[in-house]
Formats: structure tokens, C-alpha cells, sequence
């Protein structure tokens, strides 16, 4: 049933999401720390373990899916609702703090990307 | 007229259903007919929905784009951080255990590193914006990893106001810009598999900007660079009002 599949990724949300909060309670951040994050490693194992006890049949799938899919009209819509007009109309320093940072850390990024495929070599 | 509104406002979320429908299938055709496929239909969808965010803007004077707009209030529960959220876990379907173990650590380390190169980088256009206090300083180079870690940071140390909206606007313009520029930037920085996606999720660090540039450039990589970058928000509200600040401190008096 397409339910089970809605509730499963239901499950790992509310469960990820939580540890996240507890997190940042716990280190005293006011932000959620990897609650989604969580909840994806959570949603991996789940549904290994699922797979493999037979309990994911086609239609439990379904309900994840149609969330998958629907991750794209999502983030569409949620650059429509983004402070463009600060971002465009915000003065020079604003502007440049923003890209300074995405410039250096995109530089960095073959960088760290090498060190990780080397170990794989391993 | 007024019938209509009402009706559309109080339906919002199942407009907000059909108008990214429409501006999905319009994204298509433009990337099909203009493009010859070389620009990708969501990247144009997202776009759409940027410019659609800066009418929004401009028309109200609020601060959620299009759903400011009464008619329109359904895009901020479709784009809203639960379903959003919600949505980025069930990418997590389609997404390799052994590819995140194995790139675990340097993600990790791209976290940490992310953090502290953008704020140092906020730190020095503040510097030559002419900011000199440690407070300020700080702000600035919190709001130059997220638009959520700049407020939270300028409040804990007590910024002022104007330092406050700064931090958020370079939040913003970067969260835009990592929207925007990622399919563009992918070929320079071997953006093609999960391993780099994770790095990159890392370093860049803005949820919004990584899931829906990577969106626009790979589908396939967003649960890698998302499962990073979630961490990032978190980790940056807990180093930039504590070590990062105690640093600026020690350096600027």
C-alpha cells in the first residue's frame, strides 16, 4: 500500500529530525544539527533491511517515490519563495561576502574530491 | 474577481501544485526549443522560480518571494523547509551506503573546512568594507556560510541591527548564487559523481543553494550533497559565536 511507503519516509523523518533537534539542544546550538541527514541514513538502512525481508512490495515503493519525484517542483518552489529581491538589490559587501566564499570553496573542491578517491584505491 | 482570490488563497497549496506543474512542462519546451537540451528544464525551472521570487519581492517589499503574494501563499508550503525537507530524505532512495562511508571523513573535513573558509572570506570583504570590530566581523563571516548561521550568530553576540541584515543578504546572495551557478561551475570542479558531490555539499554548506544547484545539474547527486550540507547550518551556529568569535577577538582586540 502506497501508505506504508509514506509512512515509512514519515517514520525516518520525524525520527531524524528529532535526533537532529536533541543535537543541538544538547551541544547548545539554536539550529536542527543533520536532522535530515539522520533521517536519510536511517531511510538507507530501513529499506535495505526491508528489501531484504520481502516487505517492499511495489506499491510501498511507490510512496517513496512519488516523493522523489517530486523533490524538483518542490525546490522550484522553493526559489520562488527565496529573498531574491535582497540578494539582487543588497549593496557591495553583501554581494561580494556572498561569492567570495563560493569562489574559494569551489577552487577547493578538486582538492578535497582527489583525497577521497584516493583512499578508495585502497 | 474577489471570489476567485479568496478561493485561490484559501486552495493555495494545490495552485501552488498546477502553477510549478505549468512552469515544469514551460521549462521543458524552452530547454528543448532554445536551448537544444543544453540547459536543463529544471535548472530553467528554477530560475523561473528565482525571477518569480524577485516579482514577488519587488511587488510586496516582504521576504518570501512570490508567496508574499495572497493568491500565491501555497509556494510557501510547497516550498516550505518541512516538505522540502521531506521530499530531500526520500532522495535518499536511490542513494549508496558504501559511496557515503567511504567519503564520510572528507566530508567531514570539507564541513569544517567549508565553515571556515567562508567565513574567513566574509571576514576580509568586511575588512575592506570597512568593518573593524570583532562583533561585526564575526556577523559578516557567519552570514558568509548561511543565511540561518549569520542571524543566529549576530544575535548571540549581540550585533547590531544593520551588521544583522548584512549577514543575512550575503546568506542570500550566496544561497542564489550556488543556485544559479552550479550546472555552470560542474565541468570546471568534476561536479559528476556522488564522491565530489559530497565534498561540494560540504563546502558549500547553504541547503537550498546545494539541493537545488545540484538539482539543476545532476538529480542523481542531490542525496550525496545534501546529506553533507545538512550538517553545515548546525556545525557553523555552533563554531562562529564560540571558537570563531574568540578568535576575532584575539586578532582584532
Amino acid at each position: 500500500m502506497i501508505i506504508y511507503g509514506v509512512a515509512i519516509l514519515a517514520f525516518c523523518f520525524v525520527i531524524g529530525q528529532l535526533i537532529g533537534e536533541f543535537l543541538g539542544k544538547a551541544i547548545k546550538v539554536d539550529a536542527n544539527v543533520g536532522g535530515v541527514g539522520f533521517a536519510m541514513l536511517l531511510l538507507i538502512i530501513l529499506s535495505d533491511w526491508f528489501n531484504k525481508k520481502g516487505f517492499l512490495d511495489r506499491s510501498t515503493e511507490n510512496g517513496l517515490m512519488f516523493w522523489n519525484q517530486m523533490y524538483i517542483p518542490i525546490v522550484v518552489a522553493m526559489s520562488a519563495t527565496q529573498n531574491v529581491r535582497v540578494a539582487v538589490s543588497s549593496g557591495f559587501i553583501a554581494v561580494l561576502a556572498g561569492l567570495v566564499p563560493i569562489v574559494i570553496c569551489a577552487i577547493t573542491i578538486p582538492f578535497l574530491a582527489n583525497l577521497s578517491k584516493n583512499t578508495q584505491l585502497d | 474577481m474577489e471570489i476567485i482570490a479568496k478561493f485561490l488563497e484559501k486552495n493555495g497549496l494545490v495552485v501552488a501544485f498546477l502553477l510549478v506543474g505549468i512552469i515544469i512542462y514551460v521549462s521543458g519546451i524552452v530547454s528543448d526549443k532554445l536551448t537544444n537540451k543544453k540547459i536543463p528544464a529544471s535548472a530553467i525551472a528554477i530560475l523561473i522560480g528565482l525571477i518569480l521570487a524577485y516579482i514577488g519581492g519587488v511587488y510586496t517589499q516582504g521576504e518570501k518571494g512570490i508567496a508574499d503574494i495572497k493568491i500565491f501563499s501555497g509556494f510557501g508550503i510547497m516550498g516550505g523547509s518541512m516538505l522540502r525537507d521531506f521530499a530531500i530524505v526520500s532522495t535518499a532512495m536511490g542513494a549508496s551506503f558504501l559511496v557515503m562511508k567511504r567519503t564520510g571523513w572528507v566530508g567531514a573535513l570539507s564541513l569544517f573546512l567549508g565553515i571556515a573558509l567562508s567565513f574567513l572570506a566574509g571576514v576580509v570583504v568586511a575588512l575592506v568594507g570597512g568593518y573593524t570590530d570583532a562583533i561585526s566581523l564575526t556577523t559578516i563571516g557567519a552570514g558568509a556560510c548561511t543565511y540561518i548561521v549569520g542571524p543566529v550568530t549576530g544575535a548571540a553576540i549581540g550585533a547590531n541591527s544593520e551588521v544583522m541584515a548584512l549577514s543575512i543578504a550575503a546568506g542570500v546572495v550566496k544561497a542564489v548564487a550556488v543556485t544559479i551557478g552550479t550546472p555552470f561551475i560542474a565541468k570546471y570542479i568534476g561536479l559528476n559523481n556522488p564522491h565530489t558531490a559530497m565534498v561540494f555539499g560540504g563546502l558549500m554548506g547553504t541547503t537550498s543553494g546545494v539541493t537545488a544547484g545540484l538539482a539543476a545539474t545532476d538529480p542523481k547527486l542531490v542525496p550525496y550533497g545534501a546529506l553533507t550540507a545538512t550538517f553545515y547550518t548546525g556545525l557553523g551556529c555552533l563554531l562562529c559565536p564560540s571558537i570563531l568569535f574568540l578568535l576575532m577577538k584575539m586578532i582584532v582586540g
